[in-house]
């Protein structure tokens, strides 16, 4: 295949950016998407020219860490994470517009790489179980229902990467922060502080500067990891209940 | 300097844990922990921990620590600790919880490492860790961690290569993530109580060493290019695996080794690093540009069956047009007590031995076809495809994304890749280097496992470390403090800063005409081919000279972008690369002079006659623990062996068998 890339270049935070055409050729239909920006970045290097900077790491779709707009798309055409879209989901001669998250919360550090630490602050915020290291009871004592510890994981596999962000148009972190209200509110043992957590986490998103939500379900649509649209709902409704 | 063996490495002193209480082998834990000092509650706050890494050993660790209130600062090169490498892990974790009442115990998990790791571990870690392993899945229930459960609401458990018991805990194919993620929100706890200090996308890349002690490092802030000086008490490096020497691997793309190398250049000994484990059930490679290699969780075996044609004739067919009479399960035909499930060094170089006979399937690579067929097709027959789908689901779909085939349809086709190295900093039983005050933890250190590693042991590894073993060891050490503050311009950190800066200015000014990736490619493929699956005399010296003659073109020819004050992947990877070079040669130094064959380590010239892996007790029932000898950038002088002799007190050493 033979394609024309338009990649958004950005030396640093206050630089101006622009996007910047590229053809590259010879693109096979087994290549992932970021293996296709591989090849083009030694072609760069090869001509003396910088590459482009983009996060990538466990290049399995579990990690997380990479992320781009393809096409206007968070992680491209397919229901996965850029590493894993492979380009026989595109055809030869297309024209690929690659851009970086966009969201106040996620600011540009180069190129196609945001910082998306504000992630963590919510998780620091309250996302998590109290437990000290050393003191927890013998597992089994404690009996969870199969449909509950099923749904647990089904939203416990949210790998932080922020399409969910990058693809609300008010860029919020609802469905992010509503999968881990639910996987830990679902368990018993996160019961203790279902309460304090949903304040706590709510208002550290709204103070990183996350969006609101307006049930627009693009989130829920871009997410690799099909986290459905109604840990909202649970966050809303655990939201008021830790109000009453 | 001793006597020269071979022009290649030296004979040192022998080595010895003396940490590990001369108590029998159930006790030691016990009374280590009772022996270790104590530190007052309110002195903790005044004493500082580094952490390198933030996988399962890094992100437990510094959770604990911090919980403990020493004073941490964590570290990792992705922009959040939750990312590092530990998040991949599908398979599953052990415990020895016996909960399915199936003849499980301590004794026998300890059992199983060893014979796994065939005999080439120390009893007393081993134990250690199977004792310690029911305390890990508690702790991480406790946390939310949400593992697979029966419908009584109990946890459910399934069985992993190498053993014939249901010990492995597990959290559908992600139990990595799943497991991280417990870990990190933990650390994330300590970061908000303000006991850990986060440092993301930083980059640990030389050890402070002040009297003899570790006493800091130096990082790269890799978004400003700024070089930082971190100065501590106590060191921890929880920096993974070096397995990405290989190029391609199942790793993650950052992994890399030079955390663990800068240290073993500033006096860690680094042991076994000839010991790399190949993971038979990974996607084979499909073409030059492949940047990883994806695993297929182990946990496949249990159902699938793995089988190549009969006849070379038939390796281009259709598989679902060969008749039954006409494939070969090799596994089942040769081990028949273990089938499929034999351990991993078996599974992997059976593969590679009906592929190197003609019989491989899937496309040619080289002149080779590179893959056996896992089949499910008996499985769905058995269990309905409804059954398989839950089962194994994701990783179908993972498969189909990957390859565009669908397994339902069609059996899977994988082939062994580098999955997991075994060799990594020598550390006594307190997880201390032979620096003091340098600890090693998780894939970083050598101790557990041995040659080979059985599936699902690693995690729980990693997180007995960090969460168990280092904060009852670390506290021992810490006890000898107030430690003497170590000033920002001491002469030992000037040196280290400055040759940080160095080499990262020569890297910049070489501007060669040959990319950092292409070196690393051509490395990994003369490691894969000399150092792989097999090895022999010829080869690895061979082996040595193309790594020498390329580490050399690689100093005068790489060609690195940009500048050092930016955020720079093509520096990074540079950084990288030179340190893998380096590596590369004491692993086939490593692996030359253990001319015996143990666990991933198959030398050709020892085996017995039916192609088994033949051990050589008498000779080298040792660790090999090597000691930097000096040499600058690119040169890197013979190192000395110290040999520490491994005893079997309670476990008899026996020829491993599975048949
Ligand atoms: C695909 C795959 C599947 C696996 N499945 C299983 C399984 O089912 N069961 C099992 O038991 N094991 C499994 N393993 C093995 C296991 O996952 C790893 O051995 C283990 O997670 C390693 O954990 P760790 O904490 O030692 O290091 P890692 O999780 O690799 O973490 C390394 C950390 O060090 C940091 N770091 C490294 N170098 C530097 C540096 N220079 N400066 C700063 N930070 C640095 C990284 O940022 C990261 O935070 C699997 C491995 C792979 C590759
Ligand atoms: S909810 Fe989905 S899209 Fe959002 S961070 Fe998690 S995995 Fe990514
Ligand atoms: S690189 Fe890890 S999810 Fe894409």
């Amino acid at each position: 295949m033979n394609l024309t890339l338009k990649i958004w270049r950005q030396a640093g935070p206050d630089a101006q950016g622009e996007l910047a055409t590229y053809p590259v050729t010879d693109i096979t239909e087994d290549m992932s998407f970021l293996e296709m920006l591989d090849v083009l970045n030694e072609e760069l290097i090869g001509k003396g020219e910088e590459p482009v900077a983009f996060d990538s790491d466990c290049r399995e779709g579990i990690c997380g860490m990479c992320s781009l707009m393809i096409n206007g798309q968070a992680h491209g055409p397919e229901v996965t994470t850029t590493c894993q879209l492979h380009m026989r989901s595109f055809s030869d001669g297309d024209t690929i517009t690659i851009e970086p998250w966009r969201a106040e919360a996620f600011p540009l550090v180069r190129d196609l790489i945001v910082d998306r630490s504000a992630f963590d602050r919510i998780i620091q915020a309250g996302g998590y179980i109290s437990v000290n290291t050393g003191a927890a009871p013998e597992a089994n004592n404690l009996q969870v229902q199969k449909h509950k510890a099923d749904r647990a994981f089904d939203v416990a596999t949210c790998i932080g990467c922020g399409a969910c962000v990058a693809a609300c148009p008010n860029a919020s972190g609802m469905l992010f922060l509503g999968a881990k209200i639910s996987h830990l509110g679902e368990l018993p043992q996160g019961q203790a502080e279902r309460d304090s957590r949903v304040v706590k986490m709510l208002n550290q998103h709204d103070a990183e500067d996350f969006g609101g939500c307006q049930n627009l379900g693009e989130c829920s649509a871009a997410c690799p990891k099909e986290i459905p649209l109604d840990v909202i709902n649970q966050l809303n409704h655990d939201f008021l209940r830790a109000k009453r | 300097m001793p006597e020269l063996i071979d022009n290649l490495y030296a004979l040192g002193d022998q080595i010895e844990d003396t940490k590990a209480p001369k108590v029998p082998v159930a006790e030691m834990w016990t009374k280590a922990k009772f022996e270790n000092k104590l530190v007052n509650p309110t002195n903790r706050r005044k004493l500082s921990i580094i952490i390198v890494g933030t996988g399962l050993a890094g992100g437990a660790a510094a959770a604990t620590l911090g919980e403990a209130g020493y004073h941490v600062k964590s570290f990792c090169y992705q922009d959040s600790p939750r990312r590092a490498h530990s998040v991949a892990a599908q398979g599953g974790i052990n415990a020895a919880k016996n909960y399915n009442d199936d003849g499980d115990s301590i004794y026998r998990l300890f059992y199983d490492t060893v014979k796994g790791g065939d005999y080439r571990s120390r009893e007393s870690n081993s134990y250690r860790l199977a004792e310690v392993s029911a305390n890990i899945i508690d702790q991480c229930v406790a946390q939310g961690v949400p593992f697979a459960r029966d419908y009584g609401g109990l946890l459910d458990n399934r069985s992993f290569g190498g053993v014939q018991v249901a010990r492995t805990f597990y959290a559908r194919g992600q139990t990595g993530q799943q497991l991280l993620i417990g870990a990190y929100q933990a650390m994330e706890r300590q970061v908000a109580a303000g006991t850990v200090e986060q440092f993301t996308r930083h980059e640990m890349l030389e050890v402070i060493i002040v009297d003899g002690k570790a006493r800091g490092i130096i990082a790269r802030d890799m978004v400003t290019g700024e070089i930082e000086t971190h100065l501590a008490d106590v060191v921890v490096l929880a920096s993974g695996g070096y397995g990405n020497v290989f190029f391609l691997s199942t790793n993650a793309m950052g992994c890399n080794v030079t955390a663990t190398w800068r240290a073993h250049r500033k006096g860690a000994y680094f042991a076994n690093p000839c010991y790399t484990q190949i993971h038979p059930t990974c996607i084979p490679v499909a073409g030059d540009y492949q940047s990883k290699l994806t695993l297929m969780s182990e946990s496949l075996r249990n159902d699938g069956r793995i089988w190549v044609p009969k006849r070379r004739e038939d390796c281009e067919k259709d598989p679902r047009n060969i008749p039954e009479e006409d494939r070969d399960y090799y596994l089942e035909r040769k081990y028949p007590s273990f089938g499929n499930l034999v351990p991993r060094d078996i599974g992997s170089r059976q593969a590679k031995v009906v592929c190197d006979e003609g019989r491989g399937v899937g496309p040619l690579v080289g002149d080779f076809r590179r893959g056996v067929y896992l089949d499910f097709a008996d499985a769905i027959k058995r269990m309905g495809r409804d059954a398989v789908k839950t089962k194994y689901g994701n990783l179908f779909d993972m498969y189909q994304r990957i390859t565009g085939e669908n397994p339902y349809e069609v059996p899977m086709r994988i082939y062994p890749a580098v999955h997991y190295t075994m060799g990594g900093l020598w550390v006594d039983y307190g997880l201390e280097t032979t620096i003091p005050g340098l600890f090693a933890a998780g894939e970083a250190n050598f101790s557990d496992h041995g040659a080979n590693r059985l599936g699902a042991s690693s995690l729980m590894q990693c997180l007995s470390d960090g969460y168990f073993v280092l904060p009852n060891t670390i506290r021992d050490y810490l006890a000898q403090g107030p430690f003497e503050p170590v000033a920002e311009d001491a002469p030992e950190v000037l040196e280290a800063r400055k040759s940080v800066e160095d080499r990262i200015d020569k890297l910049l000014s070489i501007n060669g005409d040959r990319t950092v990736d292409s070196f690393h490619k051509e490395l990994g493929h003369i490691v894969w081919e000399y150092c792989g699956m097999e090895r022999n005399d010829a080869g690895l010296r061979k082996g040595i000279d193309l790594v020498r003659s390329l580490r050399q073109e690689f100093w005068r020819n790489v060609k690195v972008p940009g500048s050092a004050d930016t955020l720079n992947q093509s520096l990074e990877k540079a950084g990288r690369v030179a340190d893998f070079f380096e590596l590369a040669e004491l692993m086939f130094i490593d692996a030359l002079h253990r001319s015996e064959s143990c666990g991933c380590h198959f030398r050709s010239e020892s085996q017995t006659e039916d192609g088994e892996a033949l051990r050589d007790d008498e000779k080298f029932a040792y660790v090999a623990a090597w000691e930097f000898a000096g040499g600058s950038e690119g040169s890197y002088e013979p190192p000395v062996l110290h040999k520490e002799d491994l005893i079997f007190n309670f476990i008899q050493l026996k020829q491993r068998s599975y048949k």
